[in-house]
């Protein structure tokens, strides 16, 4: 929008108005979104400008955010909802899959479900229990939705864009770390960005990391850090997890041979699982090296004093990256 | 709507009390203890050191020592109030604003400090070991406290379960389906909504069209009373006779503490975006902590020696509090796998061994 450039939570503003405007069916619902625009203002303004008609402050009711827009979206709405820190989204998960993501393959493409769910995840912010979380992967498995990360202020205009337009339902997690941190240009074109692509941030030969949403700017460091050391890295911002580019993945690694998977949410059965099942199952004689891990303990959370005891860091991708590279 | 009555199947009244009113003056028969100085002034004292703890909490975040934290000012009768007659037998359920309840528990300052700034070992109370920790959710916990209220019942042990929760909170299905059964199965428990009139931004009024939260108990099948929760003599008393009640067999109650929440929601929020300074002021004049000050020098003589030297103990307590939590030293990491079950699993031990290395490289 403007050449300064926008944050991220701007730029999911942004994108909401110019939903919003183009398409009168898209409405937003969720705890304070309305007058206050939002607890980070990712929905500032978005009252005044559209009315109570189209923003609606909802009471404290998971399960009811969850539900209502599944009876709106059948009705040809297209709801786009907050929940207002993924720790307080699983009561919604009743909603999400028993309806939201079954409602066309149920009536057989008579009815269906356009909803977007969006909702600030992960942690490095320093906020209060259950506000920290990153539990992508309890979606990644649900059939009939998708789930987008945007990882910078233009990914989070064009993939909004792109979830809202959807025919099917989107969770779209908001890395809140991301959410101030950097400015980037956005122009407000409503061009959306494809979901189900992963794109590639920085290209190298000698090996493959790949990351989503916040945990790219530890990603990109280590890429940094490599380089000093002679060692090319390919970063692939993945973007959807669900359905993931495995295309783009896995002909990365048919190159370079290696690969590192980066998330903040916990090892087992996190996301990366299924990145390296992949590999292993389709990739495995490109394979120069066991496929690498990096990512959060196996441990609820901490709070904020051991919360940089959790995450993984720079020195942690690229300790990782190093065993990769030692198999000759 | 156009439907001829023929018999009227269901009637219910929710009634309000109060004693002591904004200038401190009694306006009905004080019940028996409120009568009592030395009580009144027990009662005085935790709200002031209540606030005192407040004030500290949100200076020692302003300075970055405290993580994010919800205050309790203009509050204090209702945290206090409810845990007067409350026993070592009963059982708190707290929301995060019940600070001044925690106290009263034998919850140190210093755990309560630990954890609000985002240490575990917070919750690890010395004193009341079956208190739960603050609940964050909203009115998550009201199922929590129907488990306890049962285990309570189905051990014959005397005490009752309190849970306390925001005005916000009673939109939760959690909260009606912990009401529900404790009506059901007559439990031991007694609900108090903190009615401080905002969830964050949202008024009491955008939360339900009920005139009352009182009355969602009566769909429940159990008793609502409302109390001004700026008098602190008003909530002791009715959460005492619901304690007695639970106690003796008569299931639950819910307590609708009408209250006004006087600071920001919390120390990342600014209430000036969605309410009035004028609003915030004319409820200045209601506040507890001044109204029972009031009270004591019209009714107990208190002096102003009194009042300096309590303010004195108070501001004294609560430094000795903030010091102890600034001294301790921090959790070792590995703390963060040695909680989670009460064996470490295997798959959990290599993860720990690598922390460890790790931290020592
Ligand atoms: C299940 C859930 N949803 C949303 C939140 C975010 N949140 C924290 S406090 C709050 C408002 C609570 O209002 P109320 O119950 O009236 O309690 P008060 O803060 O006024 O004491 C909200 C929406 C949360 N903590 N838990």
């Amino acid at each position: 929008m403007t050449a300064a450039g926008l944050t991220m939570v701007e730029a999911i503003d942004l994108a909401l108005a110019r939903a919003m405007a183009e398409d009168p069916t898209v409405v937003v619902l969720g705890e304070d979104v309305g007058k206050d625009g939002g607890v980070f203002r990712a929905t500032d303004g978005l009252l005044a400008r559209f009315g109570p008609q189209r923003v609606f402050d909802t009471p404290i009711s998971e399960a009811l955010i969850g539900g209502l827009p599944v009876g709106l979206a059948a009705m040809g709405f297209r709801p786009v909802v907050e929940i207002q820190f993924m720790g307080f989204i699983y009561p919604v998960i009743d909603q999400l899959v028993n309806h939201a993501a079954r409602l066309r393959n149920r009536t057989r493409g008579r009815l269906s479900c356009p909803m977007v769910l969006r909702a600030p995840y992960g942690g490095g912010i320093h906020a209060p229990e259950h506000h920290s979380e990153s539990m992508e992967a309890i979606f990644a498995h649900v059939p009939g939705i998708r789930v987008a990360i945007p990882s910078s202020p233009a990914k989070a205009y064009g993939l909004l864009l792109a979830a809202i337009r959807d025919p099917d339902p989107v969770v779209f997690l908001e890395p809140k770390r991301v959410y101030r941190a950097v400015r980037e240009p956005v122009s407000d074109d409503g061009r959306a960005l494809p979901l189900d692509r992963a794109f590639v941030l920085r290209q190298g030969g000698d090996l493959t990391l790949v990351s989503w949403g916040a945990m790219l700017v530890e990603t990109l460091a280590a890429a940094e850090a490599l380089a000093e050391e002679g060692v090319e890295a390919e970063v692939i911002d993945l973007a959807t997890l669900k359905y993931f580019d495995a295309d783009t993945v896995l002909g990365s690694v048919a190159r370079t041979g290696r690969c590192v998977i980066v998330h903040e949410a916990p090892l087992t059965a996190g996301f990366g699982a299924e990145i390296a099942a992949r590999l292993a199952g389709e990739g495995l004689m490109h394979l120069l090296a066991p496929v690498e891990r990096v990512a959060g303990w196996d441990t609820v959370m901490p709070l904020p004093k051991l919360e940089s005891r959790y995450m993984p860091s720079a020195e942690r991708i690229v300790a990782a990256a190093r065993r990769a590279l030692e198999y000759r | 709507m156009q439907i001829e009555p023929t018999q009227v199947v269901a009637r219910f009244e929710i009634c309000r009390s109060g004693f002591i009113a904004a200038d401190g003056k009694v306006g009905a028969e004080l019940p028996a203890f409120a009568r009592e100085r030395a009580t009144l002034v027990a009662l005085y004292r935790s709200m002031v050191l209540t606030r005192a703890f407040d004030a500290k909490a949100v200076a020692l975040q302003r300075t970055g020592r405290l993580g994010t934290y919800a205050s309790s000012l203009g509050q204090e009768a209702v945290a206090v109030g409810l845990a007067h007659p409350m026993t070592p037998e009963d059982v708190l359920l707290p929301s995060f604003r019940e600070h001044g309840s925690q106290l009263m528990r034998g919850v140190s300052m210093k755990e309560l400090f630990l954890y609000w700034g985002g240490d575990e070992r917070g919750n690890d109370f010395a004193g009341p070991r079956r208190d739960f920790p603050v609940c964050i959710p909203i009115g998550s916990h009201a199922p929590h406290a129907a488990g306890v209220a049962l285990a309570l019942k189905l051990r014959g042990e005397g005490g009752a379960a309190v849970a306390v929760f925001g005005d916000g909170a009673t939109s939760k299905g959690d909260v009606y389906e912990a009401m529900n059964l404790a009506g059901a199965w007559q439990l031991p428990l007694v609900f108090v909504v903190n009615d401080n009139q905002w969830a964050i931004s949202v008024p009491r009024a955008a939360q339900t069209a009920a005139e009352t939260l009182a009355q969602k108990a009566i769909a429940a099948g159990f008793e609502g009373l409302q109390v001004d929760g700026n008098d602190v003599v008003a909530v002791a008393h009715a959460v005492g006779e619901a304690l007695r009640k639970a106690r003796s067999g008569g299931g639950p109650t819910l307590v609708e503490a009408l209250t006004y929440r006087l600071a920001d929601h919390t120390t990342v929020d600014d209430a000036s975006r969605y309410r009035d300074d004028a609003e915030v002021a004319g409820h200045w004049k209601e506040e507890p902590v001044a109204r029972l000050r009031a009270h004591l020098v019209a009714e107990h003589g208190w002096t102003k020696d009194e009042e300096e030297a309590l303010i004195e103990a108070c501001a004294a307590e609560v430094e000795a509090g903030s010091e102890a939590y600034l001294a301790q030293p921090p959790e070792p990491p590995e703390a963060i796998f040695d909680h989670l079950h009460a064996e470490l699993p295997t798959a959990l031990a290599g993860q720990r061994s690598r922390m460890l290395e790790e931290a020592a490289r």
